[in-house]
């Protein structure tokens, strides 16, 4: 089956005042299903969130791209500032924020928010608007009682829902949840994403980018997991979260230090994105490291890593 | 020992987001106070640590009721305090490096002296190095500014801690390496603390003992 999104080596640099540059997203390549949910990991800087925005090109001036993002036969990442705008967000991507107060305009109630994203992406005129609100709002269960509240009269969950209907509206076949659950509590996190998963259905996509590990052993089906603008690891969540667990050593790690689990942290900090190094960037905190690591490692079999951690449970190949 | 005594507090008389709360927190103890996000737990972390001044009732540091309330508090109640909040950008002057952020507490109170030999070694322990300390807020990351925030609230070497919701924008490593230093700064020097957050798992972990929001206020 052909997937709705196709991220094919995916580069972003900025260009920075001085000449340097700032390497965000370094060869990034994966698919994604219909009916999958895609969860993409690691700590802030990692370079998750410019790859958000460059698949809904909204990334900077001084932004510059390799490779493609195929979203049905459209290469999101040379598309016009007018295609996108018109036909891809809302339309073929839509957008769960991370601060759905800060995306829903606040001087406007939640209904007039629904009803004018119908009129622009569904075509739907008075007056069949106001039931088609109410249809939206029930859709991400927002309760039709609180429609003509405005986003400061919502509490944190009810306002990630109005966001979440408004990401709803135009159908679009890939959903792009970026941080979806940050500062809320676990039963609201919980509730967010399993929304958000039941969304999903059997005909989107969901690519959810998180740090929330939690958040994304709930509802992931798939795991990539981002350090130093790299995918370092992409695999299978039951297998990831469960045994035999992450193989690349970064991924374990960050695994480790869950308070659920050892709570200890990895040592030292990520390289700098203006000076990564040539080889493997988790070289300088990585106990396993060697003389090979000094060249960059290839992502095979879903690690990146010259010394993976293996399936003990695995029997020796004859 | 660290007492809220019968404290109700807010932003609007008529409508207290807390009323009559009493929490104690025996000295070099750690209690852990869970509740939803925006549930008014911010604020009783702010009145605790004598940024907030209550609407009525009592905060008494170590058999000492506070005498005053942000900078009218008295010096010696107002350096007991460590505090770090959930934003780091919100609580560090743009302007500022990260090793004049760290010194800042100490400028304050008229020991600006001492930050040369002192807060070196603090960025360390938070795990800042010499080419990271020399940065302003705008040149790091969101983790390695509220490593420098947490070195700001020790730089004083305060008796107690109040840490809210410090990590809910961090990742797991991050997490769990800030909250190692805070424990064992409280190992060295027995300082006590009140760690506010929504996440429950991670306040079990590190904390002697949590308590809910809702039983505090009975579900005001
Ligand atoms: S390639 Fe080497 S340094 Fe990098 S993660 Fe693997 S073992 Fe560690």
């Amino acid at each position: 089956m052909k997937p709705v999104l196709s991220v094919q080596g995916l580069s972003v640099r900025f260009r920075m005042r001085g000449g340097s540059h700032v390497s965000a997203v370094t060869d990034v390549s994966f698919d994604l299903a219909a009916g999958e949910c895609l969860a993409l990991v690691g700590e802030s800087g990692c370079g998750k969130s410019v790859l958000a925005s460059a698949l809904l090109g909204l990334l900077p001036e001084n932004a510059e791209t390799a490779g493609s993002a195929l979203l049905g036969g459209l290469d999101l990442l040379t598309a016009d500032e007018r295609t996108l705008a018109r036909s891809v967000r809302g339309r073929r991507v839509g957008l769960v924020p991370q601060s759905p107060a800060a995306h829903l305009t606040p001087v406007r109630t939640v209904r007039s928010q629904l009803e004018e994203s119908l009129r622009e992406l569904a075509g739907v005129r008075k007056p069949a608007l106001r039931a088609a609100a109410e249809q939206a709002a029930e859709r991400a269960a927002f309760p039709a009682g609180h429609l003509d509240r405005y986003p400061h009269e919502l509490s944190g969950g009810l306002a990630q829902r109005a966001a979440t209907a408004l990401a709803l509206i135009g159908d679009a076949p890939l959903l792009l949840a970026d941080e979806p659950t940050t500062g809320l509590d676990r039963d609201l996190v919980d509730r967010t994403v399993d929304e958000l998963r039941r969304h999903v259905g059997d005909d989107r996509a969901l690519l959810l980018i998180t740090h929330d590990l939690a958040a994304a052993e709930r509802i992931a089906d798939r795991v990539a997991v981002m350090y130093a603008s790299r995918v370092v690891e992409l695999t299978d969540a039951p297998a990831f979260f469960g045994a035999p667990g992450p193989r690349h050593p970064y991924a374990r790690g960050l695994l480790d230090a869950l308070p659920e689990r050892e709570f200890t942290p990895i040592p030292g900090m990520p390289p700098e994105l203006t000076a990564l190094p040539a080889g493997c960037a988790f070289a300088a905190r990585c106990d396993r490291a060697d003389e090979a690591c000094a060249a960059l490692p290839g992502l095979v079999a879903g690690a990146a890593c010259h010394h993976p951690h293996v399936n003990v449970l695995e029997s020796p190949r004859a | 020992m660290l007492e809220l005594r019968s404290v109700t507090a807010g932003y609007d008389r008529a409508a207290p987001v807390m009323r009559g709360v009493d929490l104690t927190i025996a000295a070099g103890a750690s209690v852990g106070l869970l509740g939803p996000s925006g549930c008014g737990k911010s604020t009783l972390a702010r009145v605790a640590a004598l940024l907030h001044r209550p609407d009525a009732g009592q905060v008494v540091i170590d058999g000492q009721p506070a005498r005053g309330w942000r900078h009218r508090a008295p010096r010696e109640q107002r350096t007991a305090f460590g505090v770090v909040f959930q934003q780091p950008r919100l609580s560090a002057d743009p302007r500022l490096t990260l090793t004049d952020l760290i010194a800042e507490p100490l400028r304050a109170v008229g020991r600006a002296p001492e930050a040369a030999a002192v807060v070196p070694a603090l960025a360390a322990r938070v795990g800042l190095g010499k080419d990271l300390i020399g940065r302003r807020p705008h040149e790091v990351s969101d983790g390695q500014l509220q490593r420098a925030c947490l070195a700001r609230a020790l730089v004083l070497r305060p008796r107690w801690l109040i840490c809210d919701e410090m990590t809910a924008m961090l990742d797991a490593s991050t997490t769990a390496s800030l909250v190692h230093v805070v424990e064992e700064y409280r190992a060295e020097h027995g300082a006590g603390l009140l760690a506010v957050g929504h996440d429950r798992v991670l306040l079990e972990r590190w904390c002697d003992g949590t308590t809910h929001w809702d039983d505090l206020t009975g579900g005001l």
